[in-house]
């Protein structure tokens, strides 16, 4: 066996492993948080996810239509696609809220579930029908920014794209503004308590409702971001691309301790390496038995011996106290 | 309340039950009504060749019928949409074969959906020519109902290997696949031809990711392969090379026919640029016969053909024929309609067409071509740099 490939690669495959780890913690979030307060898994989430991506992807395309991709300094282009995604996902997570799930939430938890798998087929195919009528088109692609395909080669095998560093920086400032937020202010400690018990968070005078939509909003906000910077990353999106991420970012939430925020960041981050590693090294170190298609039965194994040992996730759930 | 309803169901069966002789006899007064049918995806990543597939076959009707329509029988097109996967092309398929007025299915696109349906097909011998099917197992299962107008990948894949190793002097190779019937058979194809050659083959790996290349695309840039060969279909393929340049790998590309379509450098760009990919169909305009065809698709479409349309039409215009011949004898069957394709000769505008005993065309081109633009619209421009006509191979048993 070639070693001196084995070791080579290394650094480019955890470069490549923490990109795809930290879009996946973004993702997860949206999940973890949810499930903090409402206790049911939003499955509608990876399509918030892929709308934020969508919703770049016109921004972009318009802007390219309109002369301004050029123009414009790279930097300004991105926050703004940046938001713009964030704020659309958010906006429609806080509407499915309002219209698919509230309603339900005095329902067995099964309920609320099956109304998110319709929301998601709803979201796939509404998307859909946009773009066919809008662009007729099914696959779309991000405009090439030559800036951000620009490589710092560290040595002959490996470098690093100003895409990945975005993707990174960008992860960690939401990841961080995130963090802050829950911990450090007062509608984080609403929050907190809101999760933690919602009858005496409203008897302590938090609106719950509200409460639940601002978690929808954030959870989609940062789904959308994360959608916004798949695109960047891997520039081919359509109306079912989100379901794998969404499915893995779901993984990954679990793998943390479902309901727990910096497990979900750590969730997405163990599961995104483990993929990258699985996907390069599987066949070199079997000398092609086991190729890179095995990459996700690989990751998936890990997670199973993880919950055996460990149910409650790597950092367990936020402790609860009910009646 | 419950019985209420059954009730009114009844009411309603009983209703239909009374409506439905009448529509025959009314349809009596003619020779009845012909249906022709397509499957092919035309929704999903490769709408792209499959709305091609219907298209042609639509204007062959179009043109076509007026024997047919003389001889009294009313002749319709019905095209399905199989998005591509095996599970809807048998559901499809299923209906198909219920509906007794078709006679014949062209279709499909993808080959790993053309050989489940067509078991579903053979269940009632009725007739199918496909396009664009080009794995082998598609025509060697012997059937008298399965034809192709098209190449076969074994042919196919090692006329790649042999421009690779020939003309492109390459000394190591890549493989990918997407892990379908189609795009690992031929990738194997070529593998297997590629050594035979003497090229060594650093790598075969199978992905069904749509998205994220990079932990694919890491070892290949380590190995830097002189050229990477993707088994499979544009829509996977034009990411997938979009990111290894991006990865900054200098190899050569190819692939084999699944690459053929406008959306390869709609989603891949300057990427593919100068690209080689093998194709069992030749572009329209190296068609001898093909410049009506064209001029008459683009009337009436209004956009250029795909590759593979050229082919749904000489294959509609065969499965008219063969209707013609059954027409006349008076005796409408699928049975006799599928044995009257098998002998249907015609000089298509893909060239002269017929088939062997299983019902692969007698000899059938291969194009290898290159990729001369990143403007999706001059798609049709890529320059042929070899063409061959070559006889399918002995029936292995």
């Amino acid at each position: 066996m070639d070693f001196d490939l084995l070791i080579g690669i290394f650094p480019q495959v955890l470069l490549d492993g923490l990109t795809l780890g930290f879009m996946y913690a973004l993702i997860a979030l949206g999940y973890t948080m949810v499930y903090g307060v409402l206790e049911f898994i939003n499955f509608a989430h990876s399509e918030i996810f892929i709308i934020g991506a969508f919703v770049g992807v016109e921004i972009l395309l318009s802007f390219k239509s309109a002369g301004w991709l050029d123009v414009l300094p790279w930097v300004l282009v991105l926050f703004l696609v940046l938001v713009a995604g964030m704020a659309v996902s958010g906006a429609v997570a806080v509407v499915i809220e309002r219209t698919a799930y509230r309603p339900l939430r005095s329902a067995p938890r099964l309920i609320p579930l099956i109304s998110a798998i319709g929301v998601s087929f709803f979201l796939q195919d509404a998307i859909r029908l946009f773009e066919s009528l809008w662009r007729n088109s099914f696959n779309l692609v991000y405009p090439t920014m030559d800036v951000l395909n620009h490589r710092f080669e560290l040595t002959e095998t490996i470098d690093v794209s100003v895409k990945s560093l975005v993707v990174i920086v960008a992860a960690l400032i939401m990841l961080w503004s995130l963090h802050t937020l829950v911990n450090r202010t007062k509608v984080g400690k609403a929050i907190r308590a809101v999760a933690e018990d919602q009858a005496a968070a409203s008897l302590m005078g938090i609106n719950v409702n509200r409460i639940i939509s601002l978690t929808f909003l954030i959870g989609g906000a940062m789904g959308g971001g994360a959608g916004v910077l798949f695109g960047v990353q891997y520039s081919l999106i359509n109306p079912y691309t989100g379901f794998i991420p969404g499915l893995k970012a779901f993984t990954a939430a679990v793998l943390g301790g479902i309901g727990n925020i910096p497990g979900a960041m750590l969730g997405g981050l163990v599961l995104g390496l483990l993929e990258a590693f699985a996907a390069s090294y599987l066949s070199l170190l079997t000398g092609g038995a086991f190729g890179a298609e095995y990459k996700d039965i690989f990751a998936f194994s890990i997670l199973i011996l993880i919950l055996i040992f460990r149910p409650k996730g790597l950092l367990g759930e936020v402790v609860r106290e009910r009646a | 309340m419950r019985l209420a309803r059954l009730r009114l169901v009844i009411t309603a069966i009983a209703a239909l039950a009374l409506v439905l002789p009448v529509a025959s006899i009314t349809d009596a007064q003619s020779k009845g009504t012909i249906k022709i049918a397509s499957q092919s995806p035309l929704s999903g990543g490769q709408a792209v060749l499959g709305e091609g597939i219907k298209l042609g076959a639509q204007l062959a009707i179009e043109k076509q019928k007026g024997n047919l329509e003389k001889m009294g029988y009313k002749v319709d097109f019905v095209p399905f949409d199989d998005q591509a996967k095996p599970d809807v092309g048998v559901a499809n398929a299923k209906n198909i074969i219920a509906d007794k007025d078709i006679m014949v299915v062209i279709g499909h696109l993808n080959s790993g959906v053309a050989i489940p349906s067509s078991e579903v097909y053979k269940e009632v011998t009725l007739a199918m020519i496909s396009p664009a099917n080009t794995n082998p197992v598609v025509t060697d299962r012997n059937y008298v109902n399965v034809n192709r107008v098209c190449g076969r990948d074994d042919v196919q894949g090692v006329v790649g290997s042999e421009f690779a190793h020939g003309t492109l002097k390459v000394k190591s190779a890549y493989i990918v696949h997407d892990k379908t019937q189609y795009g690992q058979s031929i990738a194997e194809f070529f593998k297997a031809d590629a050594e035979k050659k003497g090229v060594k083959v650093v790598g075969f790996e199978g992905t069904e990711e749509k998205s994220n290349f990079d932990p694919l695309l890491t070892p290949i840039k380590a190995k830097n392969p002189d050229i990477i060969y993707f088994g499979g279909i544009y829509d996977q393929g034009a990411p997938f090379f979009k990111q290894a340049r991006e990865k900054g790998i200098k190899s050569k590309f190819m692939g084999p026919d699944g690459m053929d379509s406008s959306d390869l450098t709609k989603i891949a760009g300057k990427a593919v640029v100068g690209m080689n990919y093998t194709s069992a169909a030749g572009p329209a305009s190296a068609l001898p016969k093909a410049k009506a065809f064209v001029d008459d698709f683009k009337k009436k479409f209004s956009k250029n053909p795909e590759p593979y349309a050229a082919e749904a039409y000489d294959a509609t215009v065969i499965a008219i024929k063969a209707i013609e011949e059954v027409a006349k004898t008076g005796k409408m069957s699928r049975e006799a309609v599928s044995t009257a394709v098998r002998k249907v000769k015609l000089s298509g505008i893909t060239g002269e067409i017929a088939f062997d005993g299983k019902g692969d065309r007698l000899k059938a081109q291969y194009f290898v071509l290159t990729v001369a633009s990143d403007n999706p619209e001059k798609w049709g421009d890529n320059k042929i740099v070899k063409q061959l006509t070559i006889a399918p191979p002995a029936v292995k048993k």
